[in-house]
C-alpha cells in the first residue's frame, strides 16, 4: 500500500512541474522574443510586402509586383548609392588597423596614460551630428582649416564636400575618427588579455618588432578583431547621420548611401513612395543578411571548434 | 419652497441671458480646438500665439490648445497626425503641396467658407491656389513676393541702375564680375533655391502658361523652350555670375556673401530681408527689383508662395475650426499679423492694409499691378513632389557642371514619364 502511494506521486505532479526544465528557458526568453518579433522580424516581412506595392503612405496601395525592383535596376541614383555603400564598407575598415596601432601605442605605462587614452577615446563619445558639423567646418572651401593647411604647403583650396568625386571620401574620413576610437578601446581591452608568458617565450626565441606583432600578438587579439570587424561593418551600413548633416546626400545626390536614399524616397519632405523605399530597404537588408550570416557562421564555427 | 422657486427663476434667467449673449457674438463656440502650427521661428511663432490669444478672448468657452512643431519636422509629421490624431486646424502650403492630402481625403472641403460674401470678395486673388478639382481646401494667411534683393551701394559705386531687360541684367552682371564680385549669392545645398532661379528664368523665357503646363506634365524636359531657359541660365553661370561652391551652403549661409559685399544681389523671397537687416544692412544699402524681362513677348509673372490653414477631415470641432479660419482671413487680423513687427509679409485680404515697409510696398505693387502673366506658387509647390525633388537636384548639378545639361534633361524626362502617368 505504502509502495503504491510512493509510485503515484510523480504522476500527481502538475504539468508545469513535469516540464519545468524545458519550459523555463522559454519563459525567460519570451519577452525578448516577443519584442524582437514585433519590432524586427514582423517589420522585415511587412517591408518586403510593401515593396511590391505602389503606395504613397496615405491612399490606396496598388499591387505592382516586381515593378519597383525593375525600376531600381535602371535607377542611376540607386547605382550611385550602392557604390557609395561599397566605398563605405571598404574604407571604413581602415578603422581597425588604425585603432590597433593607436592601442599598441597607448598600451604602455607612463605618467598620465589614462588621460591620453581618454583623449583618444573622446571622439567616440561625441554625437555623430557634432562630428559631422565639426568636419563640415573643417572642410569649408575657403574658411576651413583644411584649406588653410593645404595653403601652407602651396596647394590650392579644395572643396571636399562640394566635389562629387571627393565628398563621399570626406564623409568616410569624418566617420573614421570616432570609429577608430571605438576599435582602439576594443584592442586596448584585448591587449590586457594577451598572455605575457607567450610573449616571453617568443622573445626568448628571438621574435621582435613586426614578427612579434604579426605572429604572437595579433593571433591572440582575434576575438577583439572579430568584434571590431562586426561593429565597423554595421557602422558602415548605418552611415546615415553623417551624410544627412554634412551634405544632405548632395552635391546632386552623389553622397547618398542606400539607407539615405531609402529615407529620401519614402520619408523625406518630397518622398511619397513607400513601395520604392521599401524595395531599397530590402536590397539593403539582403546586403546586411550576407554579413550577418557570415558573422553567425563564424561564431558557430568558433563554438564547435572548441 | 419659495426660495427654491426663486432660485429656479434666477437660474433660468441667467441661462437665457448667457444664451442671448452668446448668440449676439456670432456663435456659441465651446469644446476643444486643437491647432497645429509650423511657424517655429521666433517672430512668426509669437505672431501666431498672439493672434490665437485674441481669438480665445472672443470665445471664452473654447478651450484652445496650440502645438508648434519645427518647420522642417512638420513636413514629415503632418502625414502622421492627419491620419492618426488630427488637430482641428493645421498650417500647410497652397497648390500642389496640398494635393496628396486632398486626394487622400485628409483635408476638409471648405468651399462653403469661400462662398461666404466676405471671403469671396476679399480673397479672390488666392482662390486659384487653394482650388483642386473645383473645390477649396483651406484658406491662406500670408504670402510674400520673390525678386532680386540687391546692394544699392555697390550698384551706385559701379554706376549701375535697376535692370528691366535681360541685356541690362547681363551688362550689370558683367560690370559686377569685373569689379571682383559675384553678381548673385545662392546656397543650393538644400536645392530649392535653385528652383527659384529656374522658376524665374522659365517664366521670363517661356511665360506663365508654359511653366504651368510643364508643372502639369504636358511639356517635355527636352523641349526647345526648356533648353532656351537653360541656355539663358548658362550665360549667367559662364560669366561667373554665381558665388563659387554654392552647393555647400544653405540659403542662410549664403547671406554673408551679400552682407560682406562679395556678392551684389540675391534672388530670394521677402523673408531674406529680416536677416539681411539684422546682419547690419540698412535700407540705404539694400533694395529690391523685379526680375527683368527676358523674352519681350511673354507677360511678366511672379512667384508668390502662399502659406495656408486647413481643417483636417478627421477634426473633432469643425465648427470652431471654421470660425477660426474666418477670423484668420478677416481684414483686421490680416493687417495685424502681416505687419512689419510680425510676419513682415503681404496680407491676403484685399481689405487689409499693407504695412509701411519699402519692400512690402514694392512687392505688393509688383504683384497687384505688374504681374499680368499670373502668379505662381513656387517650384516645389507647383510641381509634384517627386518631379520637384529630381528636378531641383538636376538644377544644382547644372549650376556646378553646366555641360551635363543633356544628361540631366534626359534623366528628368524619364522621371516625367513616370510621375505623370
Amino acid at each position: 500500500m505504502a509502495i503504491a502511494s510512493n509510485t503515484d506521486t510523480p504522476t500527481n505532479r502538475g504539468w508545469y512541474k513535469r516540464n519545468e526544465i524545458a519550459i523555463t528557458p522559454w519563459l525567460f526568453l519570451a519577452p525578448a522574443i516577443l519584442f524582437f518579433a514585433v519590432y524586427v522580424i514582423i517589420p522585415i516581412f511587412q517591408s518586403i510586402n510593401i515593396s511590391f506595392y505602389d503606395w504613397d503612405g496615405l491612399g490606396e496601395a496598388r499591387w505592382v509586383g516586381l515593378d519597383n525592383y525593375v525600376e531600381l535596376m535602371d535607377d542611376g541614383a540607386f547605382e550611385v548609392s550602392l557604390w557609395n555603400n561599397l566605398k563605405w564598407l571598404l574604407f571604413y575598415l581602415l578603422a581597425i588597423p588604425a585603432g590597433l596601432f593607436i592601442a599598441l601605442f597607448l598600451n604602455q605605462t607612463v605618467a598620465g596614460i589614462r588621460i591620453y587614452k581618454s583623449l583618444f577615446f573622446f571622439p567616440f563619445v561625441l554625437s555623430q551630428v557634432v562630428v559631422g558639423l565639426v568636419f563640415s567646418w573643417f572642410y569649408l572651401p575657403n574658411e576651413g582649416l583644411l584649406s588653410g593647411i593645404l595653403g601652407w604647403v602651396g596647394l590650392g583650396p579644395v572643396n571636399v564636400l562640394g566635389d562629387p568625386t571627393l565628398a563621399t571620401y570626406g564623409i568616410i574620413a569624418a566617420g573614421l575618427w570616432p570609429q577608430t576610437a571605438y576599435c582602439m578601446i576594443l584592442y586596448l581591452t584585448g591587449l590586457n588579455a594577451v598572455d605575457p608568458e607567450q610573449v616571453e617565450a617568443a622573445r626568448l626565441d628571438g621574435a621582435k618588432g613586426w614578427k612579434m606583432l604579426w605572429y604572437v600578438i595579433i593571433p591572440q587579439l582575434k576575438p577583439a578583431t572579430f568584434i571590431a570587424f562586426v561593429v565597423t561593418i554595421i557602422g558602415a551600413l548605418r552611415s546615415f547621420d553623417l551624410i544627412s548633416i554634412m551634405t544632405n546626400g548632395g552635391p546632386f545626390g552623389q553622397t547618398r548611401v542606400l539607407s539615405f536614399y531609402m529615407f529620401e524616397k519614402a520619408l523625406s519632405e518630397y518622398g511619397f513612395r513607400m513601395g520604392y523605399g521599401a524595395a531599397i530597404a530590402v536590397v539593403l537588408f539582403l546586403i546586411m543578411l550576407f554579413f550577418i550570416a557570415y558573422f553567425l557562421w563564424s561564431m558557430w564555427k568558433e563554438d564547435t571548434d572548441r | 419652497m419659495r426660495s427654491m422657486l426663486k432660485a429656479t427663476v434666477a437660474s433660468l434667467t441667467l441661462a437665457a441671458v448667457s444664451a442671448g449673449g452668446a448668440f449676439a457674438g456670432s456663435h456659441a463656440l465651446s469644446g476643444d480646438l486643437k491647432i497645429f502650427l509650423d511657424t517655429s521661428n521666433p517672430a512668426p511663432r509669437a505672431t501666431m500665439e498672439a493672434m490665437i490669444a485674441d481669438f480665445a478672448e472672443m470665445h471664452p468657452d473654447l478651450n484652445i490648445e496650440t502645438t508648434v512643431i519645427d518647420r522642417e519636422a512638420y513636413k514629415t509629421q503632418i502625414r502622421n497626425f492627419l491620419t492618426a490624431d488630427s488637430p482641428d486646424v493645421a498650417t500647410w502650403y497652397a497648390a500642389n503641396r496640398m494635393r496628396p492630402y486632398v486626394e487622400a481625403g485628409l483635408f476638409e472641403d471648405v468651399s462653403d467658407l469661400w462662398a461666404e460674401e466676405d471671403i469671396a470678395n476679399n480673397l479672390a486673388s488666392t482662390k486659384g491656389a487653394m482650388t483642386i478639382d473645383g473645390k477649396q481646401w483651406g484658406v491662406p494667411y500670408t504670402y510674400y513676393q520673390w525678386g532680386i534683393y540687391y546692394r544699392k551701394d555697390i550698384f551706385a559705386e559701379l554706376g549701375l541702375s535697376e535692370p528691366t531687360t535681360w541685356e541690362e541684367e547681363k551688362a550689370n552682371c558683367a560690370a559686377i564680375v569685373a569689379s571682383g564680385r559675384a553678381c548673385y549669392t545662392i546656397g543650393s545645398k538644400f536645392l530649392w533655391t535653385a528652383g527659384g532661379w529656374f522658376d524665374y528664368l522659365n517664366l521670363r523665357t517661356n511665360g506663365f502658361d508654359y511653366h504651368m503646363d510643364m508643372a502639369a506634365g504636358n511639356v517635355a524636359w527636352t523641349d526647345d523652350g526648356v533648353r532656351q531657359t537653360f541656355a539663358n541660365w548658362k550665360e549667367l553661370i559662364d560669366m561667373g555670375g554665381f558665388v563659387a561652391n554654392h552647393q555647400n551652403y544653405s540659403w542662410q549661409e549664403a547671406l554673408p556673401f551679400m552682407v560682406n559685399g562679395e556678392a551684389a544681389s540675391y534672388l530670394m523671397g521677402n523673408f531674406a530681408v529680416a536677416p539681411l537687416r539684422e546682419a547690419g544692412l540698412t535700407d540705404d544699402q539694400l533694395d529690391f527689383y523685379q526680375f527683368p524681362a527676358i523674352n519681350p513677348d511673354v507677360a511678366l509673372a511672379e512667384d508668390a508662395p502662399t502659406d495656408t490653414f486647413h481643417i483636417p477631415a478627421n477634426a473633432a470641432n469643425k465648427e470652431a475650426a471654421r470660425e477660426f479660419l474666418r477670423f484668420v482671413v478677416s481684414a483686421n487680423v490680416q493687417t495685424e499679423i502681416n505687419n512689419g513687427a510680425n510676419l513682415g509679409q503681404l496680407p491676403v485680404n484685399a481689405g487689409s492694409a499693407v504695412d509701411d515697409d519699402k519692400f512690402l510696398n514694392e512687392g505688393f505693387e509688383m504683384l497687384s499691378s505688374n504681374s499680368p502673366g499670373g502668379v505662381a506658387q513656387f517650384f516645389d509647390r507647383d510641381f509634384p513632389a517627386e518631379m520637384a525633388a529630381e528636378a531641383m537636384q538636376g538644377f544644382q548639378e547644372f549650376m556646378v557642371f553646366p555641360d551635363n545639361l543633356d544628361d540631366i534633361l534626359n534623366r528628368l524626362e524619364k522621371v516625367r514619364a513616370r510621375v505623370y502617368k
